[in-house]
């Protein structure tokens, strides 16, 4: 063990994880006791060596969904503690580290929740509901070859650098996971305020908006109430700005496009 | 018109109704309060009881009647029936743990109870006062309009309702709290510049209002 | 026989404009008759099945992940170079293919390569229209920075999330055919086998994740774009699911590997902190522009920092060994990530090396924090150091950062021709999973660019080549080459939920990492290949009979998804042993010690080695045939690296 600080003492924990069969059988907590974890390890390599213990009992480890463990794939998504990622703001799962934790902590670790994010097996869940948002809309539709010079359309950098800001979003889903709604609001407005802000978007940005709502309500998401908890759990930190952009776009289609559907 | 219909049955349609008719009930709010203010004026009601005579029988006042009732219909329908949506959308299943309160406010999350807390009194105090005057013989005062004055009198000498009146208002002002910069966020009447004024203001006309409102049931019951 | 690398005629400057006239084309009409399978589907994946499916084919893409948005195209950090010429300082395709090779050490094809700078220029125009949020500069146009290898600035970025954004516009362009019915999406379903009928790839057997199902899938053809095999070596930069499985079986149906022993080892990556240590997190190259790599001047001082005896802000200057800056006074610390991944090592080898493992070397910003300030440096790295700051939780603003080499990317590859086809008619490979571009080093910024290059601009042009000559008649599953691939990809996992033993699959992947990156990793001699080799063999063997599973094959069950995972790379590392010890020289990102200068650079043997070594699977546990394309060099004249 190296890290930061040779003489953080391993700790022992009882966690407390969703145990759930199928998406058919009803699930529970299963209280689990990890030993000599280190603060350095992250907070899925902790899990990993659960893993590692109920496998060599003969027992099925937790399923969980992880892939980067740079924070940037968006596919890990626990509940911790009561919190989306854990307690600490701006990070996800697989950057949280037990540093966070303490010696003889009791950890409770749970799926995303929503009807929208039906739970596969144990800790991982159905997010398909958010493809199938894009697929309605969160795309410019140009086919590949015959586009203009990358420079031909000039972008003011600030427009640029919100885009980008916007278009930063995981789609880990904790804004759902956190939201009292169940709302994917957070998910949908970085989306489309992304292509709203920019040129290349602008063509179809009533279509894209009127679609994309649409699909958000059938896929049986919450209306947004505009609590915030969204945007605080949010681990790149996407604004709630965009949401009022969303709303904005909404209602500028809907008065104006020639859709009479 | 199926668009309409459409536009407004969306989640973020119904999210529109709900801020537009928010904002129209805050402008009524304020009507109602700066008429009411003539409740504290020294002389006995004379010019409350001429102010409730014209609200009562001027015809565009009349018309209007019939927006504010539409006004709060959809406030109260919408807002039950996305409250119901949204706990549906939630799942059946809930968190064993949820430390929600760590990211957001209480009365955020709670505008579907405040806002029952306030029908529930809007109820109770159309009963006490627009449904006795609307519906009943009412004594006149001197001036041969109806003495509403003498109902609010009447009224406020019960401590239960001068209870009730003050913890609707606090309901209404937790409510207003996070309704009124809400409001402008649904719309998306959002920018860096101004949202923060938004913000300014709609915390003191919460503040405002409701502590007015508020003063009326306290005066009477220990002034009057 | 070995398969012909077609390439064209003719001067490389027009031999792809050439080739694209030659290439046989399938009628619109005629294309929605073909049905294509994609298999991955990050940038190079994505990419090429939005592709195909605009021009009409009938597109299935697979993907293990719950999302195609998912694929570890997603964590590159730098960005993607193109020969845009926008800083007006004299770059051009010429310039970017001269480096190119340059930079993969003299191993990679010459004409492949010049097509890749070409198109280079396409692919910022296509994710621009796309929507890609590329930084810009306050004029509004778009911005580049220099990338290591390259003396101009040619490198597109979208701060440090560039493959974030190029992935997302391959995601969305890919979402649209999806909308229209052009593309299936077939999510978490991992393929385990290809189907060949006559010798030609014909489909493929997935299972699905969720439910365990075996499925056939039928295609005209079939393209890999599964990425590297990187976590052989079980620590990686690359993502946990990363694997070589679908490559791997295609080996085994008759696709040669090729060049399995050039891996790229990352010199800036965050180190090992313990055995339950999952995956190595990468700290952008850039950083080394103004970080001073060090480690104390004596093993002794080194020993004291690592129990904790002494403080690293207490070791004078005379006691610090600015290694880098002292062997290659020209380059210094901007060394190429193979040479100064090779010195933190000898370092750490001397006993030199920090940290409580003693695998670590210095990355120092106090002299840049000195001479500007921590706000100037926090607004060029700030991401950077508060990445590092979250997983090691120390304040990199207050003491050096410790860094360690990481395996980061494969070079090798299967092999393909000009055409991006394999030894196997029918399949195609793109991306990293193929070998093509990058020879025997890549440069950094442009993965990204071979990934997209492949999917948006070369495979929807040469795969109709082969379509073409296909007869336009459905195919279907009902050949017995499915029935027969479904039965032996069922019969495997059973194999694997029976041995019953006591070890998991993790423990030996671990040991087979351990083996690789000791003994085929930065540096490499025949002896300890040798024993390597061995090893491997032994730990194949107690796989296959001491393994531990847990549930069973007809549900989610990730252990036996890792265990299939890990017993293919049990067998390519063996490739990669037996690859490394036939090219008895040094080259790029294969450092075989015998083969050195007296300096202990390494020494390349043209004469010997200018080939590409394409291996053809024979029967298990049975040595493969080496198969050699010889590669000429017309253009670039072959030069020793120098960087003193």
């Amino acid at each position: 063990m190296a890290g930061s600080n040779p003489n953080a003492k391993p700790m022992n924990l009882t966690l407390k994880v969703w145990r759930q069969k199928n998406r058919i059988t009803k699930g529970g907590i299963v209280d689990y006791q990890v030993k000599d974890i280190s603060p350095d390890m992250s907070f899925l390599e902790m899990l990993d060596v659960l893993n590692e213990d109920l496998l060599r009992q003969g027992q099925e480890p937790v399923a969980f969904d992880h892939d980067c463990r740079e924070g940037i794939c968006g596919s890990c998504n626990l509940f911790i503690n009561g919190r989306a990622h854990g307690p600490e703001q701006g990070t996800t799962t697989c950057q949280l580290h037990m540093r966070k934790f303490s010696d003889g902590d009791t950890i409770t670790i749970e799926p995303w929740r929503a009807t929208a994010f039906p739970v596969n097996k144990d800790l991982s869940v159905d997010r398909s509901a958010f493809d199938r948002i894009i697929q309605a809309g969160g795309y410019v539709s140009i086919n590949t070859g015959g586009t203009p010079d990358a420079n031909e359309i000039p972008i003011p950098k600030d427009i640029s650098d919100r885009a980008f800001e916007a278009a930063t979003c995981i789609g880990c889903g904790a804004c759902v996971a956190s939201c009292k709604n169940a709302s994917a609001m957070l998910f949908v407005s970085a989306k489309v305020s992304q292509l709203a802000l920019l040129p290349q978007g602008h063509v179809e940005r009533k279509t894209r908006v009127e679609n994309m709502v649409a699909q958000m309500d059938l896929e049986g998401f919450g209306a947004c109430t505009n609590i915030g908890s969204c945007a605080a759990e949010c681990p790149v930190g996407i604004s709630l700005e965009n949401i009022a952009i969303l709303n904005q776009e909404f209602l500028a289609a809907k008065a104006t496009s020639n859709n009479l559907a | 018109m199926s668009w309409i219909s459409k536009t407004f049955s969306s989640s973020i349609g119904r999210k529109i109704i709900m801020a537009i008719t928010g904002l129209f009930l805050c402008s009524f709010l304020v009507v109602h309060l700066v008429g009411n203010l003539q409740l504290f004026k020294a002389d006995n009601g004379v010019a409350f009881n001429a102010y409730s005579e014209f609200m009562g029988h001027n015809p565009i006042i009349r018309t209007l009647e019939i927006v504010l009732v539409l006004g709060f219909g959809f406030h109260i329908y919408e807002g039950l029936s996305l409250a119901i949506k949204n706990r549906a959308a939630r799942g059946a299943q809930g968190y064993v743990s949820n430390h929600i309160e760590q990211n957001s406010s209480w009365h955020s999350r709670s505008m579907a109870m405040l806002g029952s807390i306030v029908l529930f009194f809007l109820i109770v105090h159309l009963y006490n006062f627009f449904g006795s005057l609307r519906f009943t013989d009412v004594p006149r005062d001197a001036n041969g309009n109806e003495d509403a004055y003498a109902l609010v009198l009447d009224a406020f000498r019960n401590p239960l309702y001068v209870a009730l009146y003050v913890v609707a208002q606090f309901a209404l002002l937790y409510h207003l709290l996070h309704g009124f910069s809400s409001a402008f966020q649904t719309l998306g009447l959002v920018h860096r510049k101004y949202t923060p004024a938004v913000k300014f203001i709609g915390y003191g006309f919460s503040i405002v209002v409701c502590a007015a409102f508020a003063a009326m049931p306290i005066y009477f019951y220990f002034f009057k | 026989m070995f398969p012909d690398s077609k390439i064209p005629e003719g001067p490389i400057t027009e031999k792809w404009e050439k080739h694209k006239f030659n290439v046989k084309l399938v009628n619109p009409a005629n294309k929605r008759k073909y049905d294509i399978i994609v298999v991955g589907t990050g940038l190079a994946g994505a990419s090429a099945a939005a592709s195909l499916a605009e021009l009409g084919y009938n597109v299935k893409a697979f993907t293990f992940h719950d999302s195609p948005r998912r694929a570890h195209s997603i964590a590159a950090q730098g960005g993607i170079n193109a020969a845009k010429n926008y800083q007006n300082d004299g770059d051009s395709v010429y310039r970017l293919f001269y480096d190119t090779v340059k930079g993969g050490d003299y191993r990679s094809r010459e004409a492949n390569v010049y097509r890749l700078a070409q198109v280079s220029v396409n692919i910022i125009d296509q994710c621009v229209a796309q929507g890609v949020p590329f930084a810009r500069e306050y004029g509004g146009l778009l911005a580049n920075r220099s990338f290591g290898g390259a003396q101009v600035s040619r490198t597109f970025y979208a701060r440090g999330q560039t493959g974030q954004q190029l992935l997302l516009g391959a995601y969305s362009a890919l979402s649209r055919q999806v909308a229209y019915g052009k593309v299936k999406l077939y999510t978490r379903s991992e393929m385990l086998d290809l189907v060949t009928v006559d010798g030609q790839a014909r489909g493929i057997i997935t299972r699905n994740l969720l439910t365990g199902e075996v499925e056939q899938h039928a295609a005209h053809a079939v393209v890999l774009a599964t990425g590297g095999y990187g976590n052989v070596f079980f620590l990686s930069t690359n993502a946990m699911y990363c694997n070589a499985t679908a490559a791997w079986r295609a080996h085994k149906k008759g696709a040669y590997f090729a060049n399995p022993c050039f891996t790229q080892i990352h010199p800036t990556c965050i180190p090992v902190s313990g055995d339950y240590q999952s995956k190595l997190t990468l700290m952008s190259e850039s950083l080394r522009n103004d970080g001073r790599v060090w480690v104390p001047a004596t093993k002794e001082t080194a020993e004291k920092l690592r129990k904790g005896e002494i403080n690293v802000n207490d070791i004078q200057e005379a006691d610090r060994d600015y290694f880098l800056e002292r062997k290659y006074p020209a380059f210094g610390n901007l060394v190429p990530r193979d040479v100064a991944s090779r010195n933190a090592k000898m370092m750490c080898d001397e006993g030199r090396g920090v940290g409580s493992t003693g695998l670590a070397v210095f990355l120092d910003f106090a002299d840049v924090i000195q001479r500007t300030s921590a706000e100037a440096v926090s607004q060029k790295y700030g991401n950077l150091f508060d990445m590092y700051a979250k997983i090691t939780g120390e304040n990199p603003y207050e003491r050096p950062m410790r860094i360690y080499p990481a395996v980061h990317y494969t070079m090798g590859g299967l092999w393909v021709d000009y055409n991006l086809q394999t030894s196997v008619p029918g399949l195609y490979a793109t991306g990293e999973c193929n070998f093509s571009d990058h020879g025997a080093n890549r440069l950094g910024a442009s993965a990204l660019m071979q990934g997209l290059a492949d999917g948006y601009f070369v495979i929807p042009y040469t795969i109709g080549d082969y379509l073409a000559q296909t007869p336009p008649k459905p195919v279907t599953t009902e050949h017995p080459a499915f029935q027969q691939a479904q039965a032996d990809v069922e019969a495997r996992v059973q194999k694997l939920l029976s041995i019953n033993g006591t070890r998991t699959p993790d423990d030996f992947h671990k040991k087979l990492g351990h083996l690789m990156w000791e003994y085929c990793g930065m540096s490499r001699n025949a002896e300890g290949l040798r024993y390597a080799k061995a090893e491997i063999q032994k730990l194949r063997r107690e796989f296959w009979s001491d393994l531990k599973l847990a549930g069973t094959e007809n549900e989610m069950n990730q252990a036996l998804e890792k265990a299939g995972r890990v017993a293919d790379f049990l067998e390519l590392g063996e490739l990669m042993v037996d690859d490394a010890l036939d090219r008895n020289e040094s080259c790029g990102g294969h450092f075989r010690e015998e083969y050195q200068t007296p300096e202990g650079e390494a020494l390349r043997n043209d004469d010997e080695y200018a080939y590409v070594a394409a291996w053809q699977y024979t029967a298990d546990n049975q040595p493969e045939i080496l198969n050699k394309e010889e590669l000429t060099f017309e253009n670039v004249k072959l030069t020793q690296r120098s960087y003193k």
